[in-house]
């Protein structure tokens, strides 16, 4: 069954087919029919929706409700991303999972409300403090803002940590048919770590704090082996790789104008491949080392080269071919055009 | 020996296994934490309570309250609690905090809590200072008082007067409960007590938010004995910060709004009917743009051409200009039907344009595509002319 839908709603179509059962959150454009959507919903399913009285809050009430076990969920865009970025770090050391789904606005402060992704580095680094990751889905279409809100709700129960889906304005007002989900996702059961409130689990503790400092190294250690074992979820795309000679490389709305770009290219008789990771944390290196390597490779990206970093640092260096960047900044999208002529000058071919 | 204090854990594991506190000689957190214990102990409620810790000298009441414990990021016990309490709303939550925690950096928290009339106990401990930090001024510190970020004692005329959390929250709707109570001695205790067990009370009836401040004694930063600090809270601060029950509502917070249960199916399967969508090699793509006044109707115009393309089978997507231009000035919208998956949903050089007023003819037009068609409104100057 399909539906003609907005990103933004599909997001939250795909958070009910997770089972999510609270959403705390505080408006902000571009990401606001999210809530809009959980607002209308969630409690016409007996769930939980609550306008908090900001991110700061949200967060911490999605900390409470993870607490108990259950699946909760925020969004919003870059001003409030960064005031969520506390709790994120307390959700990773305290290890619940919740998922928080961000529509990329420009900034840095506040910027506008057009498409940027500069909240790359923040997301896929973690921007609050001490050793931790959040796992980082990039959707690139209406479809997967449904299928990753799920997938996202999946992978923060599995590991017991934050995931974020980091979406643009671009994906978050666009429509596009979405093919809905079959059946509700299935978690791991929650009771020998969630405190609920019962005889079960009134021995759990739910704390971030070790006290000696050898229990908080390891603690830390712990949680990087888990970081770690989380390659084994490494998603991404890659379309018409296999012989190409010049890979473009992006990532969510900049992927979609990239994908057009190597069509057109092809036409032309230029062996261009798109690379789109999917997970940018884990980052899928394995896959993008098979698609790029030893090639020439264009990252687009609408951002200062926080994702064209992660390329150079995923990317074997032996072999490694010339790789350059083509990007734009607030709010502007990279021209289809321009990507192409970007394409042709690194191979030496004339329009 | 004494008698054990129910509701704690008989000994303190998360701790070092002994049955001693962390707390000072003379602090007040052992004793208000005891109370809450008891009172829980004592009502039956430890299977069923969630405890949220706050950061500060009680960072670890966990290492004694036997319940279920979460440990809450500096400020945020309130936001916490009511997290919880919101999806464990057959459960009951306690929240603790002091006064810098609550009164500071979480006090928009505590108080749109307290203003939404949360389901749970708020326990908010004043000692007039930071305590774990150092000895620093909170809101609640007293005029003139010394700490070490007042050395020279707090000035009012810059520093601000001593914030009266219950008289604030007293100014609000929603809570059912509101009571300032002291341990400084005996008697207060005793009182205490009754509203710790009150605000407990509240919770197993249902009925919504219950604070209760309690003045407490910290001998260490009041840089005073056990009687001196007493003495203290008892003879300066009660004069700041009169004890007294402020409320107790007897009507709970019951929501008059229907409730329900519908299926994830119930509310999205809907079906718009239609043709699947098909992959259609043969089917050239058409990038369409439609574009006029806000409120002229183009992002619809735009939006009924692409759900019709998706009815027939198409892939298809739809992209608004957004934000303050819907409010006003120019609006545009980029429709692009394929027949496999939509590259860029961006329309840069548009098959087909649609302008419906001149200043949209005159940017858009010489984007047409060759061989594209643009169409205008009738009164549209078509002065400028397609690439």
């Amino acid at each position: 069954m399909k539906k003609f839908v907005k990103g933004n709603e599909a997001v939250m179509i795909g958070a009910l087919y997770a089972g999510c059962d609270a959403y705390f959150g505080y408006p902000i454009t571009p990401a606001s029919e999210i809530a809009h959507a959980a607002a209308d919903m969630l409690p016409q399913m007996g769930k939980v929706f609550l306008q908090a009285e900001c991110e700061t809050g949200s967060i911490n009430m999605m900390y409470g409700a993870a607490s108990a076990g259950k699946r909760c969920m925020s969004a919003s865009s870059g001003p409030g991303m960064s005031l969520m970025q506390e709790g994120l770090s307390y959700l990773a050391g305290a290890q619940l999972p919740a998922v928080v789904v961000d529509v990329q606005r420009t900034g840095p402060g506040l910027g506008n409300i057009g498409p940027e992704q500069g909240d790359y580095d923040q997301a896929v680094k973690a921007g609050g403090h001490g050793n931790y990751k959040c796992i980082v889905l990039a959707p690139a279409s209406v479809q997967e803002m449904c299928d990753l809100t799920i997938r996202a709700f999946e992978l923060a129960f599995k590991y017991r940590n934050p995931a974020i889906v980091l979406a643009d304005a671009v994906l978050g007002q666009m429509m596009e048919s979405l093919e809905l989900p079959e059946g509700q996702l299935q978690v791991p059961d929650t009771k020998d770590w969630c405190v609920r409130g019962d005889a079960e689990t009134r021995q759990n503790l739910i704390a971030s704090i070790y006290l000696q400092i050898d229990l908080q190294e390891e603690h830390n250690w712990m949680l990087q082996r888990k970081y770690e074992s989380m390659a084994a979820d490494t998603q991404a795309q890659s379309y018409l790789t296999e012989d190409a000679d010049i890979i473009i490389t992006a990532y969510g709305s900049c992927a979609r104008i990239a994908l057009s770009a190597v069509d057109e290219l092809r036409k032309e008789g230029v062996k261009a491949g798109l690379f789109r990771p999917i997970t940018l944390f884990p980052f899928p290196k394995e896959e993008l080392a098979q698609a790029a390597a030893g090639k020439k490779v264009l990252v687009a990206e609408l951002s200062n080269g926080q994702y064209r970093d992660d390329v150079l640092l995923h990317l074997p260096c032996e072999g490694r071919g010339q790789v350059e960047l083509i990007n734009r900044m607030g709010g502007n999208l990279i021209r289809m055009e321009a990507i192409k002529e970007k394409a042709r000058e690194m191979m030496g071919v004339k329009a | 020996m004494m008698k054990r204090a129910q509701g704690f854990y008989p000994t303190f594991e998360r701790k070092d296994g002994g049955r001693t506190t962390h707390y000072c000689a003379g602090c007040g957190h052992g004793i208000i934490q005891k109370l809450i214990a008891e009172a829980m102990a004592e009502m039956g409620m430890q299977d069923d309570t969630v405890f949220v810790s706050p950061v500060g000298c009680a960072a670890f009441c966990y290492y004694y309250l036997d319940c279920g414990n979460v440990a809450a990021p500096h400020g945020r016990a309130s936001a916490v609690a009511t997290g919880l309490s919101r999806v464990l709303p057959d459960k009951y939550v306690i929240a603790y905090q002091g006064d810098g925690d609550l009164g500071a950096i979480g006090f928009n928290n505590a108080f749109q809590a307290a203003n939404r009339g949360e389901h749970f106990a708020l326990f908010f401990v004043n000692n007039a200072l930071y305590a774990m930090t150092g000895g620093q001024m909170a809101p609640t510190t007293l005029p003139d008082q010394k700490t070490t970020t007042s050395p020279r004692g707090r000035d009012v005329t810059h520093m601000g007067s001593p914030l009266k959390v219950c008289e604030i929250f007293d100014q609000l709707d929603a809570p059912r409960f509101i009571e300032r109570v002291s341990v400084a001695d005996t008697k207060r205790i005793m009182q205490a007590k009754k509203a710790i067990r009150r605000a407990l009370e509240i919770q197993k009836e249902g009925k919504g938010f219950a604070f209760v401040e309690i003045l407490s004694p910290c001998p260490t930063n009041m840089r005073a004995d056990a009687v001196k600090a007493a003495d203290f809270v008892t003879e300066q601060m009660e004069a700041v910060f009169p004890l007294g029950r402020f409320r107790d509502l007897d009507e709970p917070m019951v929501s008059h709004y229907e409730s329900s249960s519908l299926e994830v199916q119930d509310l999205i399967e809907a079906d718009e009917g239609g043709k699947a969508v098909v992959y259609d090699a043969a089917f050239p793509e058409w990038r369409m743009k439609f574009s006029g006044f806000g409120g002229q109707g183009v992002l619809s115009l735009g939006l009924v051409i692409a759900k019709a393309a998706s009815q027939s089978g198409r892939y298809v997507s739809w992209f608004p200009s957004y934000g303050p231009e819907q409010r006003g000035g120019s609006a545009s919208c980029a429709v692009v039907l394929a027949g496999k998956e939509v590259g860029s949903p961006v329309v840069d050089s548009p098959h087909v344009l649609v302008a419906m007023n001149q200043p949209s003819w005159e940017r858009f037009l010489p984007t047409v595509a060759p061989g594209g068609v643009a169409l205008c409104e009738a009164s549209v100057k078509s002065e400028a002319q397609p690439p």
